[in-house]
């Protein structure tokens, strides 16, 4: 017997339900098709995590072109990139150590970049201050998740620690608070209701802990994976006044927005050089979209913005690390693996170790630094990679706008399939109602209804879809999870196979 | 109360703690109140003996800081130093400790015009190649920069064989694009690559991909194996066996973790050799408290330099096999050989050699990284990790681990590609990737040599060979009252002598008590990164000051 069997107990309580399965499925799937076995699709189209560009989505030229240029800092010497471009990478090198991308940067990341980071926020949040020394850039907002869980989490201590943590959430995270032994306290989100956060259930989740765990902390996620709901300001004020009366420390993980600041920015700045045209679609865009956030009276609001309007006491007394990546938004660099956490209101004597937790990690990845970066500060007016970066992230826009109206049209037109209206984010999350016999056929092969109908619509149809109970949902609901972040016809192809697939099934089953 | 606490503070509250210092009558000769404080050396965080130093000053009556600058007295924080994870305070991590914190500001307090003794701070505590100006291997850059912006496969500037490498990598990458997650065990065929290298490495022993997780920097493997291998509490609590002097990446993750950490001492005497004996001697004490599970080899050694001999890694492997330990190697620097006689042995290749009676049952897991070596590109956090004969129903565990990560970085994983697939004979790129591998190799190996002698030639500063790895550990003798008049302000001596150096000559060291060191030994670890003619001047600058801080303290 190997002696790393008997295991720390936490680990095995690091359930993935059945995921393993579906993951090896897909693998046996794309291995046939390679061999050429005959299926009745040529593609599987994965829309399984919040990757777009996994799914054909282009990265924005900018960003890849500056990486090429620090990368390989002779293209910075001829004229094959833009000049701005240029400009930037020469500016960036500059700031690495030893003028290469290739060398460690600073716990909290590169200082200039964690400085232009933390004006981006000042300017987001409508002038609220943003101190760079409260800033850690890691490798993606999970890194960061993990680290402060590491320190708020106490896992010496008798009683458990406990975390509230919204239904349906992003399964990571919870992966995360478990793997440290902490106890996620459920707190519902109401699906009726396009997944509204109410505060009785606030009220009900907290008090359910009593007796169980110690709850320090109370875990957001906005807009909602894999919900979509985005939170009104209001709400938002609700929920920093009970955290306050309770106590508890804020995880606001807000990756999927950005770009906002840009561009409120923007607008003023057409404005005075008379671009009518771009004018128009910002305002649009102001009225419609914050980024990846869509529905109609949406508008992102981030946690640190609304608590420094509330004022003290709250402004200067409630403790938030709120979260954003360069995975999610505009950029949508997953695989660069970079996102940052800024800290508001804590202890100066915890900061201490909280850059001692960050620093034994090195540092974020350099190129994912850069793409930050970028993110907090776009090519400007007059810039000559603008006209291109604005039709780019333009495009990006509209797709997702079109992606989610065509898939809640789909969806909602299918018998035993219901989708709230999704105001932000990267993802629909639908709910299925199976006839009885599909359930009872699940059972039979040992699986939940929801994975059971992503099983099958993996192996029938070869789209990648994510069961609903990954995330957690309200008892005897099942849904899945999927992306929309693709091209539009990926889209199509994506909805006319989920159509057939669905239909078929509610026949067989009915 | 540390003065890198302080840093964290804003001016106004500074004033204020540096107030409440005095008021708790725990000021130091030299160093008076107020902005002055910022710029005195930091104590060290949490040294023994300091009670006061972990309190909060909440619990010291002091007024409650704050992060906003509006003066009212805030609530109770829900996270103080009393509330959050005890574990979390026992981490130190010296290579980016207090005394790198402090270079930081040196260097912004020229950037100000503020008057030094030197004119730019030397970073000689961190292993970090390019920030001293070795230069990328072109070929791997031109390949990444192609597979960050793919336009330029089309630009006939590029060589051919670094276009179908790109070519190649994209295909393996979700949606042809390095912006895309991987598996989070890595991207496939970067693993069968790895395999392949590791095959060719160790003279055709097998390796299955399967067993080869790409990792966030050799760093995230380590904390990942750890944090798979410990658990229990008291005298069941997982031990792990560390060197000292060691690489504090693994204190700081067995502290994080509440593991017990057990020292076996290095022997400086013989080359920093590893010794049988003290191994065991370190095993039979541990066993009275905690549950040893676990053996950390650092090979070649860091901070240390030895390379360990063949017959040295098969004594370590038989222990591990008679102890039930899991051995992790730590081979982060397995180009990095320079003495004369010494060669890299992998702790695999061993294992595979000594036969089925090891080779099918001890546990192993090996480190590498992109980031030392003749490469030394540490932005990219690139690493593998290979694991062997680990159980079945664990390695599930690990990759339930691993996927928290989700994936590591994309780029980082294409340069481990091509590491381990660098350019072959008859490629446009080959003659240019070996005639760059060897220059940066060369360079290492003389500075290593020039490191030792010079360092030798110091009264009260004895080096041993730096055989391998980027760095030298020397021993250094510190006059009692200097070590007087550390203990007065509550600080390591060798953390005293390298806060001084910094101070008076610019060159930021780590100080030995930050790897662990035998009881009354002081040394400091300082790397061979500089380009020569400034490791010249950086080594005579050290020797002058070693010899007046000798003089002042005498």
């Amino acid at each position: 017997m190997s002696m790393l069997q008997e295991n720390d107990p936490y680990m095995k309580d690091m359930k993935q339900v059945e995921t393993a399965a579906l993951f090896r499925q897909i693998i046996r799937i794309m291995e046939e098709l390679r061999q050429g076995v005959k299926k009745p699709y040529k593609e599987v189209i994965d829309v399984a995590s919040g990757d777009p560009q996994k799914t054909g989505m282009k990265p924005l030229s900018f960003v890849r072109q500056i990486l090429a240029a620090c990368l390989y800092p002779q293209l910075i010497n001829d004229n094959k990139l833009p000049v701005d471009v240029r400009q930037r990478a020469q500016r960036l090198l500059g700031e690495c150590p030893g003028g290469s991308v290739g060398s460690y940067s600073a716990t909290r990341g590169m200082p200039d970049i964690v400085h232009r980071v933390s004006e981006y926020i000042s300017r987001r949040d409508g002038g609220a201050w943003s101190n760079p020394e409260n800033i850690y850039i890691s490798p993606g907002s999970q890194w960061s998740l993990a680290n402060i869980f590491q320190i708020l989490v106490n896992t010496e201590a008798s009683t458990r620690t406990g975390i509230l943590t919204p239904v349906p959430g992003y399964n990571t995270s919870i992966l995360s608070i478990k793997e440290l032994g902490a106890v996620p306290v459920p707190y519902y989100l109401d699906e009726e209701q396009g997944w509204e956060l109410h505060m009785e259930e606030l009220h009900r989740a907290l008090a359910s802990a009593k007796g169980v765990c110690n709850p320090v902390a109370l875990y957001i996620i906005n807009p909602g994976n894999p919900s979509g709901q985005v939170q009104s300001r209001q709400s938002i004020q609700e929920v920093i006044q009970f955290a306050s009366e309770k106590r508890l420390f804020i995880l606001a993980d807000e990756v999927v927005l950005s770009k906002d600041y840009y561009l409120s920015k923007h607008k003023r700045q057409s404005t005075q050089i008379q671009q009518v045209n771009t004018w128009t679609y910002v305002c649009n865009f102001l009225k419609v979209y914050q980024d990846t956030v869509y529905g109609e009276k949406s508008e992102f609001v981030s946690y640190k913005r609304v608590l420094a309007e509330m004022g003290p006491p709250f402004s200067d007394t409630v403790e938030l690390a709120s979260f954003h990546s360069a995975s999610k938004g505009m950029l949508g660099e997953c695989g660069l693996r970079c996102g940052y956490v800024e800290l508001v209101n804590l202890d100066p004597a915890v900061m201490k170790y909280i850059y001692t937790q960050f620093s034994k990690d090195s540092c974020a990845p350099v190129l994912g630094q850069i793409a930050l970066d970028v993110m907090a500060n776009p090519p400007q007016p007059g810039d000559p990679s603008y006209p291109f970066y604005i039709e780019e992230t333009q495009h990006i826009r509209t797709t997702l706008v079109h992606n989610v109206n065509r898939a809640l049209t789909a969806f909602n037109s299918l018998p035993g399939l219901t989708c709230q209206p999704g105001e932000g984010g990267v993802f629909v999350f639908p709910r299925l109602d199976l006839p009885p016999r599909a359930i009872q056929k699940a059972k039979e092969a040992g699986l939940g209804p929801d994975t059971f109908y992503c099983v099958n619509l993996l192996e029938d149809a070869g789209v990648f879809a994510r069961p609903g109970a990954e995330y957690g949902q309200k008892e005897g609901t099942h849904h899945i999870r999927i992306c929309i972040m693709t091209p539009p016809d990926i889209m199509e192809e994506l909805l006319r196979r989920v159509t057939s697939f669905h239909t078929q099934l509610m026949k067989d089953f009915s | 109360m540390s003065a890198s606490r302080m840093q964290l503070l804003s001016p106004r509250s500074l004033l204020l703690l540096s107030r409440g210092r005095i008021e708790m009558g725990a000021q130091r000769p030299g160093s008076g109140p107020g902005v002055r404080s910022l710029t005195s050396p930091p104590l060290y965080p949490s040294s023994p003996g300091r009670a006061l130093s972990s309190l909060s000053a909440t619990r010291r009556g002091l007024p409650q800081e704050k992060m906003s600058e509006n003066g009212v007295v805030s609530r109770p924080k829900v996270l103080t130093i009393d509330t959050m994870n005890p574990t979390v305070k026992k981490v130190e991590y010296a290579v980016r400790g207090p005394i790198v914190q402090r270079a930081v500001e040196l260097e912004r307090e020229l950037s100000e015009g503020m008057k030094k003794p030197f004119a730019e701070v030397i970073k000689a505590n961190i292993g970090d190649a390019h920030a001293m100006g070795q230069q990328p291997i072109t070929f791997f850059r031109q390949v990444l920069a192609l597979c960050s912006y793919p336009e330029l496969l089309n630009d006939s500037t590029f060589p051919e064989d670094a276009k179908n490498r790109a070519r190649r990598i994209l295909q393996s990458c979700g949606g042809n694009s390095m912006g895309s997650y991987s598996a989070s065990q890595g991207i496939n065929s970067v693993r069968e690559d790895v395999a392949r290298y590791i095959e060719r490495r160790d003279g055709g022993v097998p390796c299955d991909p399967d067993d080869i997780y790409l990792t966030t920097g050799a760093s995230d493997g380590i904390v990942t194996m750890l944090k798979l291998l410990v658990c229990g509490e008291g005298s069941s609590c997982t031990g792990v066996m560390i060197s000292i002097p060691q690489y504090p990446l693994y204190s700081a993750a067995l502290a994080e973790l509440g593991a017990v950490q057990i020292n076996y001492y290095l022997n400086e005497e013989n080359c920093w050799s590893l010794d049988i004996n003290e191994l065991q001697r370190s095993l039979d004490e541990a066993r009275e408290y905690c549950n040893p599970r676990a053996l950390c080899i650092i090979n070649p050694g860091n901070p240390t330099g030895q390379v360990q001999s063949r017959e040295c890694i098969e004594d370590v492997i038989r222990f591990a096999a008679k102890e039930r330990l899991f051995l992790l190697a730590d081979e982060v620097y397995q180009d990095n050989v320079y003495a004369d006689g010494c060669q890299f042995h992998s702790f695999k290749k061993v294992l595979f050699e000594m036969g089925p009676e090891y080779a099918n049952t001890v546990e192993l897991v090996s480190f590498h990284s992109t980031s030392k070596c003749y490469m030394g590109e540490c932005g990219f956090r690139g690493g593998y990790m290979e694991i062997i004969n680990m159980d079945d129903e664990v390695k599930a565990q690990l990759s339930k681990l691993v996927s928290v990560r989700l994936c590591s970085p994309v780029p980082g994983q294409a340069l481990m590609d091509l590491v381990v697939n660098p350019p072959q004979p008859g490629e446009p790129s080959y003659d240019n990737f070996i005639k760059e591998r060897t220059a940066t190799l060369s360079a290492l190996e003389e500075k290593a040599k020039l490191t030792e002698q010079v360092l030798n030639t110091v009264h009260g500063i004895s080096c041993n060979p730096v055989q391998g790895a980027m760095y030298s550990f020397p021993r250094i003798t510190i006059p009692e009252k200097a070590i007087k008049e550390a203990e007065d302000i509550g600080q390591q001596p060798d953390m005293f002598y390298c806060m001084k150096m910094l101070e008076e000559t610019g060159i930021c060291l780590v100080p030995g008590s930050g790897f662990g060191q035998k009881e009354g030994t002081y040394h400091f670890r300082m790397t061979i990164l500089p380009p020569k003619d400034k490791l010249e001047i950086l080594l005579n600058k050290v020797k002058e000051f070693h010899q007046k801080f000798t003089l002042q303290y005498s």
